[in-house]
């Protein structure tokens, strides 16, 4: 789960980190009476959206008058911000965050990220701080400095103040350096976070730190035990489909092509739009229904699946372990007749109680195409959706 | 394979007297694994499945000399189940619970090490070896006795490959789900010297998917000590980066997380390499028989 720039923070300053003072509004009065409020010369207005790229699109901008403040604020609010995450469509913007501007000397990055290949939480710093750690990393690996935190320990100031000398925070900066990381990892293990970074952790003026920038994101998994973190959740950032699969138990995700995809299991699911595609299909989701599915979730995933107007077929994929052919197939039953599905619906059935699922299957008046294995559903997928295709005819253009 | 389970494994089920437990627990009974009790807290000294219950895992070792644990315990409640079993030096641990909490999957890494404890899991579907066991939830039907030996990350995309590999003829030395979770107890490369060292084994299928180093840092290991054919498949040419894939793990956080970087480094490595899923089994074939 991701959570805005205000609310990391908010979290952030309860773990001794220091950030600009500002205020999240939701108007641009609000806007002016928060910079005034604050006070300072300079104000930044920043658009609360959960993406990156929010500066390149328009939606960090300095104010240098409260009048100023109100008019950037009334333009960013209410707009769709468009950034390399966002899609083409853009995310309306919803509040912002108005702080006092600072006078950048230097900025670095520091952050902490959860590594697979040691299986610890790591601390990652660079001197280039303020632009996308990914590119460093890439463009000059050299210039990242880890260390890795012993779980059992925690992360120790001797490990802060190498990482602190190594990317050049010395002098008065250092012991604000280790407090800061000392502070992020408190804030990341306390709150089961899966990620966490500043970006960038600036010098401003008077030798003070201050982090301009900050993001986390925690893990769904632990959010049973962090109440406080599972009211941050922001649905209007998320896609309504997916929400409500999550409700359901089902796992969604919306992509941009026309093959409805109902299969169960992560692997399976992946690997068959991997099938689709390599047929020259595109597949419209991934939605995994998970083992144990009952004839009313798989009926859910149906109707998830069809909310998506591009959808023009369906493919269920079913290899069942824990889960049985003939609940499967009772719930696509019910779907086909409940929801009145006129569109064609392979499916690929295997594994428990298969001969039992396609009696159903077979019992029933629906014109099902029934496939063997993986490869006969995606060319059975990809062949219904291309004639599918070809008979509409394109209309006549009207203005050219 | 006969590190990890075989004829003489003596196996426990933690949280054996729930729902989940009891039928797979019962599921592996009837294919032969050599079940020899359980542990549920407070349920100690009556019987299950006619057999001893304990209260630890501790007293079911000293009992039974169990060293094999199938852990059923729900996700808020598995690292503490799994460091139980590590504490009274069970061997091999199988997690299926889906779902801990990733910190909580760190602080159990960071227990185990200096025990000669084997997690296998989280997130998975486990271990099975046919003709002598298993330990998981997998449909121990589709599986046969042969010399192919799998590890995967997904539950279903194994079953799917053993699919194709059956209608060739291709049975398996064992199959063992390492588990979909970022932070799991054993990885790819470890899963691999096992095969490697198996006498029961002529080649191995790893079935990857995109997210993490392990299916490249797994090539390169095999590069250098694996003599035995190696096939491997990465699930996901088509997910979008940025984005969760069912599994907690999976998920494209970097260029070199695709499956397509992955398949082109394991290429590049001398493995063979399925680039659809629908050609895991012939791949498998032709790779024997070079």
């Amino acid at each position: 789960m991701n959570i805005h720039e205000y609310q990391t923070k908010d979290l952030l300053k309860h773990y001794g980190v220091p950030v600009p003072p500002g205020r999240v509004v939701h108007t641009d009065a609000q806007a002016a009476t928060v910079a005034e409020e604050i006070g300072g010369a300079r104000w930044v207005v920043k658009a609360q959206i959960h993406s990156g790229g929010r500066g390149k699109a328009g939606g960090v901008r300095v104010g240098n008058s409260i009048d100023e403040v109100k008019v950037i604020a009334d333009e960013i609010l209410g707009s769709l911000l468009v950034t390399h995450q966002t899609g083409a469509e853009g995310r309306l913007v919803r509040r912002v965050l108005v702080e006092q501007a600072s006078n950048i000397v230097r900025e670095y990055y520091v952050g902490l990220i959860i590594d697979r290949a040691t299986r610890r939480i790591t601390l990652v710093a660079s001197a280039e701080g303020g632009v996308e750690i990914e590119v460093v990393a890439k463009e000059t690996p050299e210039r990242i400095i880890r260390e890795v935190i012993d779980p059992a320990v925690g992360l120790l100031d001797f490990q802060c103040r190498k990482v602190a000398y190594k990317v050049g925070l010395k002098g008065a900066l250092l012991p604000q350096a280790v407090k800061v990381m000392k502070g992020l990892y408190r804030c990341m293990r306390d709150n089961d976070a899966s990620m966490a970074e500043i970006n960038p952790l600036a010098i401003v003026d008077n030798d003070q730190l201050l982090a301009l920038d900050a993001k986390m994101s925690f893990d769904d998994n632990a959010l049973y035990r962090r109440p406080t973190i599972s009211e941050l959740r922001d649905f209007d950032e998320e896609d309504p489909k997916e929400v409500e699969a999550t409700g359901h138990g089902l796992n969604y995700i919306a992509l941009d092509g026309d093959v409805g995809c109902i299969v169960n299991g992560a692997g399976l699911a992946m690997a068959t739009m991997d099938a689709i595609t390599l047929q020259g299909g595109r597949p419209a989701n991934f939605l995994d229904v998970g083992g144990g599915a009952t004839p009313e979730k798989v009926a859910n995933a149906f109707r998830i699946v069809l909310q998506d107007p591009a959808v023009k077929i369906i493919l269920i994929n079913i290899f069942a372990g824990i889960n049985r052919c003939d609940w499967i197939a009772t719930g696509i039953i019910q779907a086909m007749r409940d929801q009145n599905i006129k569109m064609p619906i392979i499916v690929r059935l295997a594994g428990t109680n298969v001969e039992e699922g396609r009696a159903i299957l077979n019992a029933s008046k629906f014109p099902f195409i029934i496939a063997s294995n993986l490869t006969d559903a995606a060319a059975k997928a990809v062949t219904e959706v291309n004639n599918i295709v070809q008979k509409v005819v394109p209309l006549k253009k009207e203005h050219s | 394979m006969s590190v990890l389970l075989n004829k003489d494994s003596r196996v426990i089920f933690q949280g054996f007297t729930g729902q989940h437990a009891t039928f797979h627990a019962e599921e592996a009974m009837k294919i032969g694994t050599n079940v020899v009790g359980g542990v549920t807290p407070g349920k100690g000294g009556t019987q299950h499945l006619n057999l001893p219950v304990f209260d630890t895992v501790e007293e079911a070792v000293q009992a039974t000399g169990a060293d094999v644990s199938g852990i059923f315990a729900p996700p808020p409640f598995a690292a503490d189940a799994i460091m139980e079993a590590i504490d009274a030096g069970i061997k091999t641990i199988v997690v299926i619970a889906d779902g801990i909490p990733v910190q909580d999957m760190v602080r159990v890494e960071r227990y185990r090490l200096g025990t000669n404890s084997i997690i296998i899991g989280p997130n998975t579907p486990g271990i099975i070896t046919p003709g002598v066991g298993k330990v998981g939830i997998m449909p121990s039907h589709i599986y046969s006795p042969g010399r192919i030996g799998i590890v995967s990350r997904s539950g279903t995309l194994n079953y799917e490959a053993v699919a194709q590999m059956s209608e060739l003829g291709l049975g398996q030395s064992s199959s063992i789900g390492i588990g979909g979770d970022p932070v799991n107890g054993t990885d790819f490369a470890t899963v691999l010297k096992a095969f490697e060292d198996d006498p029961e084994t002529d080649a191995v299928l790893m079935i990857g998917e995109i997210g993490g180093p392990q299916e490249v840092d797994a090539a390169r290991w095999a590069k250098k000590n694996m003599r035995k054919p190696l096939i491997g498949y990465v699930a996901g040419l088509s997910a979008p980066p940025g984005r969760r894939m069912g599994h907690a793990g999976a998920i494209i956080s970097s260029e070199s997380d695709t499956a397509t970087a992955k398949i082109d480094a394991m290429e590049a490595l001398g493995m063979f390499v399925v680039r659809n899923p629908a050609d895991i089994g012939a791949t498998v074939l032709r790779a024997i028989k070079s």
